[in-house]
């Protein structure tokens, strides 16, 4: 299971990345294997503003459908809309190309109810 | 059974791919001169004609015909579909369909008496069955069905002034997804109650996620696995209790017609597929028919009009001050209603409790046919119309029916319920015989042997049919939708 | 009559293998309260007396020797082929075609259907059928909501009665507002009325069968931010501009017209067809090309993550069922007719609607509005159209399509003429008409539609 140390992550399978107070967010390596061949991402609208645990985006394969929650409180910045094009991106590069949206964090309290690597690899090994 | 062969090479050309410019199969009368231009106004008129085919009545035949022979049907193939009903449709209810086709909804109503007694007998052989006080025809579909039941209950709830109160309807983990996507559709939550592990209702989680804040209980009984709730009684008298409505998805009656009735169960609502018990054909996705039956205190929310007798007339009655509307335009799917009511009549009171017998005992007498060569099934008790059986371990449920395919066989239903893994949900119906049943153990026998042999065996197939697996990935990444010309 | 296999030896030897001893056995399940309910259903019938009954039933409809009626379904010419193609065994009795391999036929069928729906509509995306025109409209409006984001849905009183009321059924528990338009404001929506619309609903020709100005409404509808859709005949579109021409987004309406029978309102099916930018809001089963394993072209349900089997309680509708056979029937007809056959139907419909309209005014029976019209109009009627309908009835005549009375027309009733009229049709009808007429009153005349 490749889980890179230096991201934080939630038990629905997103990673978090935090650069000043932009929280970048996509979906783990083990989350894209679980759904098989991505066929569609449905993306936030920039501007949205959007609470902990709320479901604010959607990844299809042929036969789910997953939401994919906001790790922490925060407005939509920025979201990945080459994903729309290739939504394969997800599943070759789930860590870099495939970041789905970025979030302006106002709730930076909930950073610290995030999970460490070896952490969150107990939950996805626990299924 | 009819196996589909692996056609030549190339592929089955599309109907525009034979088109030609200039060739048409049928004639209608000739227009007169006049023209559209005159008539409608230029600025009305399309400028090109659609690209429809151009064909002559052979080409369109041999087309058609070749679309039918890349096609399984009850009429040629074993189709154990679980939760499907896909039993025999029988010809006589195609027969008596062709008797109301001319038949216009508009017309005056004393012209057209014999429909509207078709449909008040259609009522009233409902109602009994299912054991409910009056039932609307109107809804298209099992869903449709579902909705206008669900919209009956909010309305009731609105009337008793606790609209805004009851924002919950609660469905099992094994529900159909159609459970769920009808209450959101009706603007309520969904809270789902997990199955205990003897394959029912989990009591006391159903005790906890009861209410005042309930609007509705949607359950299937049988459930999705099969099984008889044997606390139905129960479940009903704790829904009432808190001032709940207890509706009954009919996508399983063939399991308890003439045997036992939800009204009887204490449901408040039910509603029928009649292209699953009531032999209405499926017709390749539709059109379905899914009448709704309520007890006396939901009448007055039907959907109207009903149908009234007065004496030996019939007529419309538009008398429902607390109807929630029309569900749809017209009076159903009425072509579907002539044909299960022939049924109802054909089979008679006998023949209705025979039809849930002998689809009892099919599904049982499978059941333990599949146990015998290595199929687990999830709960090892008797089941009702239907049960869900897993593959030898190590097995996917997907490669074993695509490998039926080969053999002239329909799969099962396939990963429902979520509840179970690898499900196979099989449901042989009451108008196979048992050597139908046993040709499919045989056939489900070999695949076994075969993938034990070969372990690329599964994977591979099917490998003589029309057209082998799909990249469905593909067709969704990239839709095509239509054809496009060059 | 019944339809099982099981002899009596079949009977034994099931219980033996299963273990038990009877099949009361089987329903041990069952409280005892439930077993077995008296039903008061009559004794089964053989074939025979059944088809006696059936027969006799409908021998009590009364088959008239002339037939106008309209309102949104006709009766058209089906040639003998099409029935006999569609209703093959194989496609009456299959399933939904989740297993595509051996699926084709139907997939494929689809595929063109959805082809054909696009091509009349001039819209490039369309679905595999719905249940009938009117919840159709209703999807329609449900796919605007989610689409925009807005809660109110403006519709034309042009829009068949039947469909605004399923429109109303649906929107209600939502909290979508319905702001109706009546027919004289229509040529101009007021802008107020437009703001924050999901959608405007406008139907063309509308439900008395006269032509809408199309483009001007489309116009104002995107002006607003919000979407057009368009509710049409696909009969009429043989001819009429398409919806994509004039800018709709969306192309709903009932299908009864091109390939299936009256049948007392349905089973027809209804359809829906939509811009790109639509597509991932769009109910329903969609039929996608793609290829299987050894590169042959090939079709399959896709885009199913819509949908109530995966997405539950987040599915764009609960949909299930389409309407596959009767959609099948008019893919079918449409192929056999082509497009000069269909243009025929339509341009010959408009010529015989346009003498009978000239007949009925000959015969005292004056025109609603001078407005055009397509194959069904609207006259004011001396008696209570009600009344009309049933006299004509009573001497073997289909005619007269009460219009509501929420309309505000007073005495009005819609008549129809097909490719089907004849001239001996008309006069048997304007015959009836003189003789019902002379021994009415005179005319009320009420509220103007122009």
């Amino acid at each position: 299971m490749n889980l890179p140390e230096a991201l934080l992550y939630s038990p629905s399978h997103e990673w978090s990345k935090l650069d000043g107070d932009i929280l970048t967010v996509g979906i783990t390596d083990f989350a894209q294997d679980q759904l098989g061949d991505v066929v569609f991402v449905e993306l936030p609208t920039v501007g949205t503003q959007v609470s902990a645990r709320s479901a604010v985006a959607v990844v299809e394969s042929v036969k789910t459908a997953s939401d994919i929650y906001a790790p922490v409180s925060g407005e939509v910045t920025e979201v990945n809309s080459a994903l729309t094009d290739a939504p394969e991106t997800l599943n070759s590069d789930p860590y870099e190309e495939g970041w789905m949206f970025k979030l302006r964090v106002s709730g930076a309290s909930e950073l610290d109810k995030l999970l460490s690597a070896a952490d969150y690899q107990k939950i996805a090994e626990a299924g | 059974m009819t196996k589909l062969e692996h056609g030549s090479s190339g592929d089955f050309p599309l109907i525009f791919e034979r088109s030609q410019a200039g060739r048409r199969a049928a004639q209608p009368p000739k227009p007169a001169w006049e023209s559209l231009e005159v008539l409608l106004g230029a600025e009305h008129l399309r400028a090109a004609p659609p690209k429809l085919p151009e064909v002559s009545e052979l080409d369109l035949v041999r087309h058609y015909t070749g679309l039918a022979h890349r096609q399984f049907s009850i009429d040629g193939n074993f189709y154990p579909l679980g939760s499907c009903t896909m039993k025999y449709n029988p010809k006589v209810n195609e027969e008596a369909a062709k008797l109301f086709t001319d038949v216009h909804p508009y017309a005056d109503p004393d012209a057209v008496q014999g429909a509207l007694e078709l449909l008040h007998n259609l009522q009233h052989d409902l109602a009994e069955i299912t054991g409910m006080d009056a039932v609307t025809l109107q809804p298209a579909a099992g869903a449709h069905g579902e909705l206008a039941g669900i919209l009956m209950i909010r309305a009731l709830h609105e009337h008793n002034g606790e609209g805004a109160q009851r924002r919950v309807v609660i469905v099992p983990d094994g529900a159909h997804g159609t459970n769920p996507a009808t209450a959101t559709m009706v603007g309520y939550d969904v809270k789902e109650v997990l199955t205990a592990p003897n394959g029912e209702v989990d009591l006391e989680a159903f005790k906890a996620a009861l209410g005042p804040d309930v609007a509705a209980i949607m359950l299937t009984n049988p459930n999705t696995l099969g099984l008889f709730e044997t606390n139905i009684l129960e479940i009903a008298r704790l829904a009432h209790e808190v001032g709940a409505q207890l509706y009954y998805d009919g996508a399983n009656t063939n399991a308890i017609v003439g045997r036992a009735r939800p009204g009887d169960m204490g449901f408040d609502v039910v509603h029928l597929n009649l292209h699953k018990t009531f032999t209405t054909p499926h017709g390749g996705g539709g059109p379905g028919t899914g009448p709704v039956g309520v007890k006396a205190h939901l009448r007055e929310f039907l959907p109207a009009p009903l149908i009234k007798r007065d004496g030996s007339r019939f007529d419309y009655d538009y008398n429902l001050p607390h109807s929630i509307g029309r569900m749809r335009s017209f009076h159903g799917n009425f072509g579907n209603l002539v044909r299960a009511y022939t049924y109802i009549r054909a089979l008679g009171r006998e023949g209705l409790a025979q039809i849930s017998e002998r689809a009892v005992l099919n599904a049982n007498y499978l059941r333990v046919k599949m146990r015998e060569i290595g199929f687990e099934t999830a709960f090892d008790r008797v089941n009702m119309h239907e049960f869900v059986a897993q593959p030898p371990k190590g097995m996917k449920t997907l490669d074993v029916a695509k490998a039926l395919l080969d053999y002239g066989m329909h799969p099962m239903t396939m990963y429902f319920p979520l509840i179970v893994k690898e499900a196979m949900m099989v449901e042989p119906t009451e108008t196979e015989s048992l050597e139908t049943m046993d040709a499919f153990v045989e056939v489900l026998a070999d695949v076994l042997r075969r993938a034990e042999a070969d372990p690329n065996f599964l994977a591979e197939a099917p490998y003589g049919t029309p057209v082998r697996r799909l990249d469905e990935v593909k067709a969704a990444r990239k839709p095509v939708l239509r054809y496009a010309d060059g | 009559m019944n339809y099982l296999p099981h002899t009596s030896e079949d009977l034994e030897r099931a219980l033996s293998v299963i273990g038990v001893e009877s099949i009361d056995a089987l329903f041990a399940d069952l409280p005892e309260s439930l077993q077995k309910p008296e039903l008061d259903i009559p004794e089964g019938l053989d074939e025979v007396s059944l088809l006696r009954h059936l027969r006799a039933l409908a021998a009590k409809n009364k088959a008239p020797q002339a037939n106008f009626l309209g309102g949104g379904l006709r009766q058209h010419f089906i040639p003998s082929v099409t029935p006999h193609l569609a209703m093959q065994s194989e496609f009456v009795t299959a399933y939904t075609p989740y297993q595509p391999e051996v699926s084709q036929g139907i997939l494929q069928a689809t595929f063109e259907y959805q082809t054909i729906m696009s091509e009349l509509t001039g819209l490039p995306v369309s679905n595999a059928s719905m249940y009938d025109g009117a919840s159709s409209v209703a999807e329609a409006a449900l796919l605007a909501v989610r689409h925009t984001g807005r809660r109110k849905v403006v519709v034309s009183q042009g829009v068949h009665p039947e469909s605004r009321a399923v429109l109303a059924t649906y929107a209600r528990p939502l909290g979508i507002d319905i702001v109706e338009i009546s027919l004289s404001e229509l040529t101009t929506p007021k802008p107020e009325t437009m703001a924050d619309a999901a959608c405007f609903i406008v139907q063309n020709p509308n439900f008395l069968g006269y032509l809408e100005a199309m483009p001007p409404l489309a116009e104002a509808a995107h002006a607003a931010g919000a979407l057009f859709v368009a509710v049409c005949d696909p009969l009429t579109l043989a001819v009429l501009a398409a919806p994509g021409d004039y800018g709709a987004d969306i192309a709903v309406g009932d299908g009864q017209t091109v390939g299936n029978p009256v049948s007392f309102g349905g089973p027809h099916f209804g359809f829906m067809v939509v811009s790109e930018p639509l597509l991932r809001q769009l109910p329903g089963r969609i039929v996608g090309e793609t290829t299987d394993r050894d590169g042959r072209r090939a079709f399959v349900l896709t885009l199913q993550a819509r949908e109530q089997h995966i997405r539950r309680s987040k599915a764009k509708s609960n949909i299930c069922s389409n309407h596959q056979l009767t959609a099948l029937m008019a893919a079918v007809n449409l192929s056999a007719l082509g497009p000069q056959g269909l243009a025929d139907v339509a341009t010959k419909s408009v010529q015989n609607a346009h003498v009978l309209a000239a007949r009925l005014a000959e015969a005292g029976l004056e025109p609603l509005t001078e407005k055009p019209f397509f194959n069904e109009f609207a006259v004011r009627t001396p008696v209570p159209a009600t009344e009309l309908r049933r006299a004509l009835a009573e001497v073997g005549i289909a005619a007269a399509v009460p219009i509501p009375e929420a309309y505000g027309l007073g005495d009005v009733a819609l008549f129809s003429a097909t490719e089907l009229t004849t001239e001996d049709d008309m006069t048997l009808l304007t015959g009836a008409l003189g003789r019902i007429l002379a021994v009415q009153g005179e005319p009320v005349l009420e509220a103007s539609y122009d």
